[in-house]
């Protein structure tokens, strides 16, 4: 490893939070950017190619040196480190909501999730995963809500890009165009429900 | 039209009925449904459709809305309001599929909405799904811990001999450079002397200004000291005070009901 591969794996053993490219080029002044992208790379390969129980992993929109997953069951089991509380059905369902719809509105959320809301986006702000980021123009100039790089760090996501895409899905995130059925069709139901 | 128009009272009737004993449910053999496993009355709908093996874009209204007033019968008030919203929908929906419709009429499906909003929910939860598994994908690593501060362990027991203090003492007091520290004053303050003072006035004059009281030159603590049992003693009915004027000085009088001495 050169000088400067050896400094960035420094600082990030050092820094107790991801850490980006842009904020590892302060280290040196001699380095450009460039410099630091391959020094990471190279870190990277150190890690993968001699054999490290940890890796270089791109986090959201940093780097961070993690523990490899083949060691978290031993890790856990004497106790050296926990995993974080699991996050409810209804969190999750709202953090999705609102990482492809943010920023969004308390109503749009309760309204696609057919259940009020407020509770929810209070825990999900307490454990610093959503934010504020702005109020909406509608009526009552509601607060709007966004994610937060911790949550990305939660998902182990680089950034919100790496979410799946809707034309991944099985169900496009675009509603459907209902297709309105002829009256012969919905006669037909209601005699079978008769 | 006369099958819609003749079932109309019946499965109206069945909407009211379904507040007793589920029909529908009842006939399946009455599985059970835990509302606490849903996040919501479209999680509960989305349930139905998929134990039914039904098709979201084409629901049994009548159906449907009677597995689900029958599944939220014992529910209670505190998760009522967003169960009751959509029951109340789908029976609404219910009764919109019965009216009878001419032929030839474009028909608007009244499911429609119902439809957009279950098939949004379902990405949803996929989407949820996805991320529980990102998320225990991730906590599988971990990061350098969080190195938290040493816990707050109670002080040692003091153990050290009165000299050792005293030494210590001498050391702080020893660095000051003005080792005067604060200048003990004896309370300047004598009520009690002021009190008899007053009294013997009292005894002799039936009515006197205060400041005969004070004497020749008082100090600032002569006058409080007065003035502190002047009121001390007309709290207790001893004397009685007015002010003729503003700014003139107190007349003190003697209580009618104080004997003379």
């Amino acid at each position: 490893m050169n000088p400067l591969c050896q400094l960035v794996e420094a600082a990030l053993f050092a820094a107790a939070r991801p850490v980006t490219a842009e904020e590892l080029v302060v280290l040196d002044s001699d380095a450009s950017l460039d410099d630091v992208r391959s020094a990471l790379e190279q870190l990277r390969e150190h890690y993968d190619f001699d054999g490290h129980g940890v890796e270089l992993v791109e986090l959201a929109g940093g780097y961070q040196i993690l523990s490899r997953p083949a060691f978290a069951a031993a890790i856990e089991r004497a106790q050296l480190n926990t995993r974080q509380p699991r996050l409810t059905a209804a969190m999750l369902e709202t953090l999705a909501v609102i990482a492809y719809r943010q920023p969004v509105g308390r109503a749009e959320i309760e309204e696609i999730r057919g259940v009020s809301a407020s509770g929810v986006l209070r825990a999900l702000q307490e454990r610093g995963l959503i934010e504020v980021t702005g109020r909406s123009e509608a009526l009552g100039r509601p607060l709007l809500y966004s994610t937060t790089p911790l949550f990305l760090e939660l998902l182990g996501l680089p950034d919100l890009q790496n979410l799946p895409r809707a034309e991944e899905l099985s169900i496009a995130l675009q509603p459907p165009k209902p297709e309105s059925i002829g009256p012969d069709d919905a006669a037909a139901y209601v005699a079978a429900d008769a | 039209m006369t099958t819609s128009a003749a079932s109309l009272p019946n499965a109206l009737g069945s909407v009211v009925l379904s507040a007793g004993p589920p029909i529908d449910s009842a006939r399946s053999g009455g599985f059970v449904v835990e509302l606490e496993a849903f996040s919501g009355p479209l999680d509960l709908l989305l349930h139905l459709l998929r134990e039914e093996q039904l098709e979201i874009a084409d629901i049994p209204i009548a159906r449907i809305a009677d597995q689900f007033l029958a599944v939220i019968h014992d529910l209670g008030l505190n998760q009522a309001a967003d169960y009751l919203e959509m029951a109340s929908r789908l029976v609404r929906l219910k009764a919109q599929m019965l009216l009878p419709r001419t032929d030839g009429e474009l028909w608007e499906d009244p499911r429609a909405e119902l439809v957009r909003r279950l098939l949004e929910y379902q990405q949803i939860k996929e989407i949820a799904h996805w991320m529980a598994g990102a998320v225990e994908r991730r906590a599988l690593r971990f990061g350098r811990g969080y190195l938290p501060p040493p816990p707050e362990l109670p002080p040692p027991p003091l153990t050290l001999d009165l000299l050792e203090l005293l030494s210590a003492v001498d050391r702080v007091v020893g660095g000051i450079l003005h080792p005067v520290l604060h200048r003990v004053v004896a309370r300047p303050l004598d009520v009690e002397g002021a009190t008899r003072k007053l009294l013997d006035l009292l005894a002799t004059h039936e009515e006197f200004l205060w400041t005969e009281a004070l004497g020749a030159q008082p100090s600032i603590s002569d006058v409080l000291s007065v003035l502190l049992a002047l009121l001390e003693m007309a709290r207790h009915g001893r004397c009685s005070l007015s002010q003729p004027a503003v700014f003139s000085p107190l007349v003190v009088r003697r209580e009618s009901a104080l004997p003379a001495s």
